[in-house]
């Protein structure tokens, strides 16, 4: 297992220092002189230009600018953005929670509508329920991320004027951004009117979750519909079954376990897909996350925060992938002859 | 297990969907007020920057002006000032302060006095005094008083009592008082810039983190996001009712009016021509539609041949249907022009001439100018849309096949906007379309910077024109304080404008307000900014 460890640990900081290389390098290959692209200085001959290029070492050569550039990413000074004025690794600080929040309770409510859902298909399998849940999951599957957002807005915001379409509480209350996770933020505030507030943030949480959800459930009740199927058809439930067990007990004790441990590697590598499709939702619902705040740097040709955002989402990506690796391997007997990563 | 059990699962996380529905934000709802605007205010100080963004999130919000007009009356009323008095002499005028007016108090500054005389002064020298010591502060430039030459007019401020200002100007100037009762001219607090100054903090504060005596104080601003307001409970003309105010900022037109219909806004900012329907037939909403203070026009650039010739002017003014431009652009949104000053205006002329649509006579006047033969121009088309001219391309269009029967053979051309208006500058056009909109009622604010021989140096006047006559007569309506007076010369500027034409008036366009039926009391002011003092929501 140590030797597991290892080998991960060192797939994770080789990756790691290849994107920090292709987020260096990005400001070379972004048009214009890289200076003037990190700090919107246009005058080449102006002190404050002299000063800033000094403060990036780009001019001993790209190999000194580097190093520099990797120092200051690990004392936390990622530049300034352009369009917020505020210091780079700030904002992703304040951004970065509402779209893992967004990314956690999709997975949340994806797991539990699909797994019960592919579950009941799985059992029925070859009747109208399952090809019912089926064809639903393939409508779900096909269907784009932000178009399906659009539509949820039409039907349930302008049509039945049920859910509100943008940001994640009425601006009427005032959450402190502690964790910047807002339903925490509200139980640990001392809001007068609290239940108000979280009641209001969940329906604010409804519409993207669903959009976000809707893609990755579709997925999971594909696998767990087949898993279920297989399982279902093996000796030892037919063995349970002769036993005198009654269906559910069959699926409890002996089906349900079989056939859910082989999807959970791949149920927890839905969660960076979701993380994606997340940040595509964010734009549609004005929702304030990375992936909203990302499109806004990139509408402004603001580099320092385009370059930042690109390297913390890569990283996160990354690092989430290898934790679950690393998790499955703990768990799950059957991932130990993985020594090698795998594509 | 049946599917029935099954379902029983699922429940709870139905119940909880279901659960989060409505309820709730309807009370807190009746305390707050939410305003849908298009952007993020480049300021706090709309002294600072004309932008409308930055005029509608703070002028009417966080402060007051000395006097203000009453956007029903259009007449001027006091605000700071309880009453003033122009001295005989022409050029001092004697403001009498309003008392008992506290500013806002807030945590990053306690007021220990009311206005007084104290903040007047500190307001003007800061914009006027180049050595004052916050003239420099954010930027040092203050836009709408430099177009005017203030700092120029403004001779003296100086105190008479603690509640008694005189401001004696350098020569009599009848827009003096229009132009204070601006969306610019408010008055800031001279103890706020003081305590910054004495505490050694940063001084650009006073425009970012703004103390004023409006009815709302400034609680955040978070860029691209939001702005939020709190009531300021001792404001003088009586609390607003909302506790918050609040400006989401929303820079889609349609998204904007998305909210405005499930509620998320009580007011949107500027709805889209195309949207107008959409929100009159909606049973929430209301739209509010008022004659703007604003004319779109076409103007020739007159020192270039054959625009040079008034004949020429008059012809091709006689060949376009402005009835048509009418409909086929504004979409019964706008009132035709017959001058340049728009119907709301009090020196307006019922019976001013205008120039019809008359093809014939057209090609006659130009066969008298030796241009039987037609000739070529290009019309340049503003490329943005402007509340005086929603689609000046679409315009430029149809003018094309008018001018083509008259034998006149236009090009439209269209640069990007700043291009547009640098080229502009530098005269590059033969004509152009494009219009203006007033900062005041004052018809003055109409004639100097569209058609004065200064405004052709400092780039305003797009026809290029300077008329000595026409001048003169603009300085005489200035220099007297008489109504009728000034009404008569505006008469006769008309009549100068008439007979040289070196621009055609188009239209003046209406100037829109959405918002839901449950707000109350929200005035449409005529020349742009708004207002939320006095705004209440009704339960429904």
């Amino acid at each position: 297992m140590l030797y597991y460890l290892l080998r991960r640990i060192n797939l994770l900081l080789v990756t790691l220092l290849i994107l920090t290389l292709a987020s260096y390098a990005l400001v070379f290959l972004f048009p214009g002189d890289p200076i003037t692209n990190l700090t919107g200085i246009s005058d080449t001959h102006s002190a404050a230009y002299q000063r800033q290029s000094f403060a990036y070492n780009l001019t001993q050569g790209w190999w000194q600018g580097y190093i520099t550039y990797m120092q200051d990413l690990l004392s936390g000074q990622w530049g300034l953005s352009m369009s917020t004025g505020k210091s780079v690794f700030a904002d992703i600080g304040a951004h970065l929670p509402a779209s893992i929040e967004l990314a956690m309770y999709a997975m949340l409510v994806s797991v539990f509508v699909s797994l019960p859902l592919g579950i009941i298909a799985g059992l029925r399998h070859g009747r109208h329920t399952d090809s019912m849940v089926l064809g639903a999951s393939l409508v779900g599957y096909s269907m784009p991320v932000f178009w399906l957002a659009l539509i949820m807005i039409l039907v349930f915001s302008l049509q039945l004027g049920l859910l509100p379409i943008s940001g994640r509480i009425s601006l009427l209350y005032d959450v402190p951004a502690e964790t910047g996770f807002i339903l925490l933020d509200i139980l640990t505030s001392d809001l007068p009117n609290q239940d108000a507030a979280f009641n209001d943030a969940l329906r604010h949480l409804i519409l993207p979750t669903l959009s976000v959800s809707i893609v990755t459930s579709a997925m999971i009740i594909r696998l767990t519909r087949r898993s279920v199927v297989d399982v279902m058809r093996r000796d030892y439930i037919k063995a349970a079954y002769a036993k005198g067990l009654t269906q559910w007990q069959v699926l409890w004790r002996h089906g349900l376990k079989n056939a859910l441990m082989p999807i959970m590697p791949q149920l927890a590598m839905q969660f960076t897909v979701l993380l994606t499709n997340a940040m595509i939702v964010e734009v549609i619902f004005s929702w304030p996350g990375i992936g909203e705040w990302l499109v806004q740097a990139i509408y402004m040709r603001d580099y320092p925060a385009i370059r930042g955002g690109m390297l913390v989402v890569s990283a996160l990506v990354i690092m989430f992938t290898i934790a679950i690796d690393v998790f499955m391997r703990a768990f799950y007997p059957l991932s130990k002859r993985q020594i090698h990563a795998q594509v | 297990m049946s599917d029935y059990r099954l379902l029983l699962l699922l429940m709870p996380l139905l119940t909880f969907i279901a659960g989060c529905e409505q309820q709730s934000t309807r009370q807190l709802a009746q305390k707050g007020l939410v305003y849908c605007s298009e952007g993020n205010p480049a300021t706090f100080n709309p002294q600072l920057d004309i932008s409308g963004i930055t005029v509608d999130a703070t002028s009417h919000q966080l402060y007051n002006r000395l006097i203000r007009y009453n956007p029903e009356t259009g007449q001027l009323e006091p605000e700071l000032a309880t009453s003033w008095l122009l001295r005989d002499d022409g050029v001092t005028y004697e403001f009498q302060l309003r008392k008992d007016v506290p500013f806002h108090s807030t945590p990053y500054f306690t007021p220990t006095r009311n206005f007084n005389v104290d903040d007047v002064i500190f307001t003007f020298d800061r914009w006027r005094m180049l050595s004052h010591n916050y003239h420099n502060v954010s930027g040092g430039s203050y836009p709408y008083f430099e177009s005017l030459e203030l700092s120029q007019v403004v001779e003296e401020v100086s105190r008479i009592n603690g509640y008694r200002v005189k401001i004696k100007l350098s020569h009599p100037d009848s827009s003096f008082l229009a132009s204070l009762a601006t969306d610019f001219a408010i008055i800031l607090s001279a103890e706020y810039a003081e305590y910054l100054e004495d505490e050694e903090l940063d001084k650009s504060l006073i425009d970012r983190r703004p103390i004023g005596t409006g009815p709302y104080k400034f609680a955040s601003f978070q860029r691209n996001s939001h702005i939020r307001y709190f009531r300021h409970p001792d404001y003088w003309a009586g609390p607003a009712k909302p506790e918050q105010l609040l400006y989401d900022i929303t820079p889609t037109s349609s998204m904007r009016l998305a909210k405005l219909i499930t509620g998320e806004c009580d007011v949107a900012a500027y709805p889209a021509q195309t949207e107008l329907k959409v929100i009159q037939e909606h049973p929430e909403l209301t739209l509010d539609e008022l004659p703007g203070l604003n004319v779109g026009f076409w103007a020739f650039n007159t020192k270039r041949p054959p625009f040079d010739n008034p004949k020429v002017r008059r012809a091709l003014a006689m060949a376009i249907d402005k009835e048509t431009l009418l409909d086929a652009v504004y979409f019964d949104s706008a009132v035709r022009a017959k001058g340049i000053l728009p119907p709301t205006s009090w020196a307006y002329d019922q019976t001013q001439q205008e120039v019809n649509y008359n093809p014939v006579r057209a090609r006659q006047l130009l066969e008298e100018a030796g241009f039987g033969e037609g000739f070529s121009m290009n019309i340049w088309a503003l490329p943005v849309q402007r509340p005086y001219n929603p689609n000046a391309r679409k315009m430029a269009e149809i003018m094309q096949r008018y001018l083509a029967e008259i034998g006149v053979s236009a090009r439209i051309i269209s640069y990007e906007w700043s291009n547009f208006r640098e080229r502009l500058r530098a005269m590059q056009h033969d004509s152009v379309l494009i219009g203006w909109s007033a900062d005041n009622v004052d018809p003055d604010n109409f004639y100097r910077p569209l058609l004065s021989c200064p405004a052709v140096d400092s780039g305003s006047n797009r026809a290029n024109w300077c008329h000595p006559e026409f001048d003169k007569v603009l300085e005489q309506a200035l220099m007297s304080a008489d109504k009728q007076q000034r009404t008569a010369l505006y008469r006769q500027a008309n009549q100068i404008l008439n007979d040289q034409m070196p621009l055609v008036p188009l239209a003046h366009a209406y100037r829109f307000q959405a918002y839901r039926k449950a707000v109350r009391n929200l005035p449409i002011l005529p020349f742009g900014g708004i207002a939320f003092g006095g705004v209440s929501k009704e339960e429904r």
